[in-house]
């Protein structure tokens, strides 16, 4: 049908590839991912498609948080039991510096997870990851409606 | 239309005010906006109201079809900055400093998202906007938002660049 993996054989298979190839939003924005053992690193490639001012030039703010969200989701993914895609409950983005047009990094930890809901952590980077341009909390919705 | 003021603060009258048929060229100089193929609905003094069409692109959930939540925050972060724009006597940058997102209730899939965003204020350095996103009900939102933006005339912009290059 729609080629989405089930998240327990992706957890087994140690390969969030095939997870960020089956949502179509995260290959429409150019983003891909490493894992190494428990951490995920996301990459936003950059293309002339996600700025959000030319003048500056500067990536959309949107796009940034749309990228911090998404990384905080597959963090969900390969640290937790969940069998289905965590649900953002509400989230906040800090905005610290501009992001350039260059390729953009993101991380997340996973700050605790109850048995609905998660609160994570996610950071985005450009060249130096101790100058993040980007911060993100929130929360999630493990399962249940 | 309201009948908010058509004056900012100062007294000043809007920009928008005197934009006329050019207001479609708010999103035009926004290349992410056009890949999403965002629409500019309406503007009036200090709102804005902004479309982003249905597109199997932008499915966060394939098993679903629903839209990613990155849609809705690119989609209010925009909206938000534009009734910036609608509140502002004379023309400055804006950044976004923080934006605040609650998400109430899923998107359906194959319909279309509408965001709201009034700037409700606006000092000399800041603008505080509240927004909504929504299928075609305003009183049923998917997503609510807040977001403060910094604002930055030229001449303070290029004052602050002639003191980098001084230090």
């Amino acid at each position: 049908m729609t080629g989405l993996p089930s998240l327990a054989d992706l957890r087994r298979m140690g390969d969030i590839t095939q997870l960020l190839q089956a949502i179509p939003y995260i290959q429409f924005l150019g983003v891909t991912g490493e894992r190494n053992g428990e951490q995920v690193t996301l990459t936003l490639r950059y293309s002339p498609q996600i700025i959000g001012n030319p003048t500056l030039p500067a990536l959309h703010g949107g796009v940034i948080g749309a990228f911090l969200e998404t990384t905080a989701i597959v963090q969900l993914v390969v640290s937790t039991e969940t069998d289905r895609l965590p649900k953002p409950v509400d989230i906040g983005i800090d905005y610290l510096r501009t992001g350039r047009p260059l390729d953009t990094y993101a991380a997340a930890t996973i700050t605790k997870h109850g048995r609905r809901v998660a609160n994570v952590r996610a950071e985005a980077w450009q060249e130096d990851r101790s100058r993040p341009i980007a911060a993100l909390h929130g929360h999630f919705l493990m399962s249940g409606d | 239309m309201t009948d908010a003021p058509q004056t900012g603060p100062d007294g000043a009258p809007l920009l928008i005010g005197m934009m006329g048929p050019n207001q479609h060229m708010l999103l035009q100089g926004v290349p992410h906006a056009r890949e999403l193929g965002m629409e500019l609905l309406s503007v009036e003094p200090y709102r804005a109201r902004l479309k982003v069409p249905y597109d199997p692109r932008l499915i966060g959930n394939p098993l679903t079809g629903v839209l990613h939540g990155g849609v809705i925050t690119t989609l209010l972060d925009n909206t938000s900055g534009i009734a910036v724009f609608c509140a502002m006597t004379k023309f400055m940058s804006t950044a976004t400093l923080d934006l605040r997102i609650d998400y109430m209730r899923p998107a359906e899939p194959w319909r279309d998202l509408i965001a709201e965003a009034h700037c409700y204020r606006i000092t000399r350095n800041i603008a505080f906007v509240r927004g909504a996103c929504f299928h075609d009900d305003p009183n049923d939102p998917i997503a609510t938002s807040v977001a403060t933006f910094m604002l930055a005339s030229n001449s303070s912009r290029k004052k602050a660049k002639a003191a980098e290059g001084a230090a």
